[in-house]
């Protein structure tokens, strides 16, 4: 984040401003992807003026940047009318997407709205092994095809990359790949349980060996030293500071007009259809909550080792039970980078008391069932 | 005396934080703000009212300043954002500015 950006966003925490909301259109997707979260059917998405007054609303509140993602953006017939009431009300616009419906001809209307940047998702330079991460056959073609005619657009694109069992071995043909494609790319390590709470998805994230090769690769990490040195101890102002910004400058709206403090983070604040957006923002008793939680209130992270550089995310707490408490997966994470289980990790290990168990029966006892 | 007039990009982000703007350029993504004196041409820009009728209206009975000189700092901004595409400037009206809510004329900001 630039130094001006950091500086806009102080100043819009000082001010209670929602600066950057992410709002899913559609959970509906033409694509079926192993570690997706969300369930695909629709129960009930906003309609197009449903979706033009909150968009409304997020303009008077103040929201600056605004993701739109899902499911599929591009399933909604009506895309390009939300996308153009958006860019009248002057947001700088961000879209998630999988791209196999862009052609030229859509390409060429992003360009011409003014779109900020378009994150595509691809898991693989390979065809047979992002196609069977999809499920769709003939999806990383598709995708492929859909960021040259952004690129010729000349739009900014991210290719996005979430790091998996399945394609473990492929992250770096995938940012040899963006580099022949001249866009920027990101590698994210976390696979995140279902929006219902079920979460047999996370088998499918890679083991502590896997990630001590990725924090180990001085090309994705930079300075490898230094990235997996042991933080320092942290400082009152670090005690006090904010675990992150979901709920104090950033927000989620689902399809269905539920109002989230971030798209991992699954506590229903209020609903858009049923209350203001502004009114949500400012006097939901579940944000005050979120907002009252300082690093020093952070059950066993606070005394952690890693308090002052871990990646824990709020949500996927909430998801294991405590929003105050730790996320495992990025427990896991501060372990493989600095070989020192988290307190957290620590508290999960069995004790030596009860490592090895012998259970005799005295002979001649009765066996009960 | 040439008149000159100035127009919002229709491709900036824009969003008024505090009586500041910040602006997104369409161009490059290149991030910036505009001080509140900034942020009353930014947001009196319409294409069809003459810069130096916005200085006199929209600034001079704000500030302390003289008119001139108020008008020569206004033309400088002008010409500096243009460099930016973040602002149109030209020497006959421009028609291609919104009109919204988000984009409220000067000292209606919220």
């Amino acid at each position: 984040m630039s130094v001006l950006m950091q500086e806009l966003s102080a100043k819009a925490l000082a001010l209670s401003v929602p600066m950057s909301v992410q709002l899913d259109l559609t959970y509906r997707c033409n694509e079926r992807c192993v570690h997706c979260y969300l369930d695909h059917d629709d129960h009930g998405e906003m309609a197009t003026a449903e979706i033009k007054h909150l968009l409304d609303e997020m303009a008077e509140a103040g929201v600056f940047i605004l993701t739109l993602s899902g499911g599929e953006i591009f399933l909604r017939k009506d895309f390009f009318e939300i996308l153009e009431h958006a860019r009248r009300l002057t947001f700088c616009i961000k879209l998630k997407t999988n791209a196999v419906m862009i052609r030229e001809r859509e390409a060429a209307r992003i360009r011409d709205l003014g779109v900020e940047s378009i994150q595509i998702s691809i898991y693989s330079h390979r065809p047979e092994v992002h196609d069977a991460i999809t499920l769709v056959p003939g999806s990383l073609k598709r995708s492929l095809d859909a960021i040259r005619f952004l690129k010729s657009q000349g739009l900014k694109v991210i290719i996005a990359n979430v790091l998996m069992v399945q394609n473990m071995q492929d992250y770096e043909g995938v940012r040899a790949l963006a580099d022949e494609l001249g866009v920027a790319s990101t590698l994210d390590p976390t696979v995140t349980p279902m929006m219902d709470g079920d979460r047999s998805t996370l088998k499918l994230g890679v083991d502590n060996s896997a990630l001590q090769g990725l924090f180990r690769n001085e090309s994705l990490v930079g300075d490898v030293e230094e990235f997996c040195a042991v933080p320092p101890r942290p400082g009152e102002d670090e005690l006090q500071s904010l675990p992150c910004s979901a709920g104090h400058t950033a927000c989620y709206v689902s399809p269905y007009g539920d109002f989230y403090p971030c798209v991992q983070f699954p506590l229903t604040c209020g609903n858009v259809r049923q209350r203001p957006f502004l009114d949500i923002w400012r006097n939901s008793e579940q944000l005050k909550e979120v907002r009252s939680i300082r690093m020093k209130d952070l059950t066993g992270c606070s005394q952690c080792t890693h308090v002052t550089n871990c990646t824990r995310c709020p949500g996927l707490a909430y998801m294991e039970g405590n929003m105050r408490g730790p996320s495992t997966q990025d427990c896991e994470k501060s372990f493989a980078r600095t070989g020192i289980p988290s307190v957290n990790l620590q508290s999960k290990k069995p004790s030596a008391k009860n490592l090895i168990q012998i259970r005799m029966q005295p002979a001649g006892a009765a066996v009960s069932a | 005396m040439t008149r000159l007039y100035v127009a919002r990009n229709t491709r900036v982000a824009a969003r008024n934080l505090d009586g500041e703007m910040m602006i997104m350029s369409g161009k490059d993504s290149t991030l910036f703000t505009l001080n509140k004196t900034a942020t009353i041409i930014w947001q009196s820009a319409d294409g069809a009212t003459p810069l130096d009728e916005i200085v006199e209206r929209r600034i001079c009975p704000k500030y302390e300043v003289e008119p001139a000189a108020a008008l020569q700092d206004a033309e400088t901004l002008a010409r500096e954002l243009a460099a930016h595409d973040i602002l149109d400037v030209s020497e006959s009206p421009i028609l291609s500015v919104h009109s919204h809510p988000a984009n409220p004329p000067a000292g209606e900001s919220r």
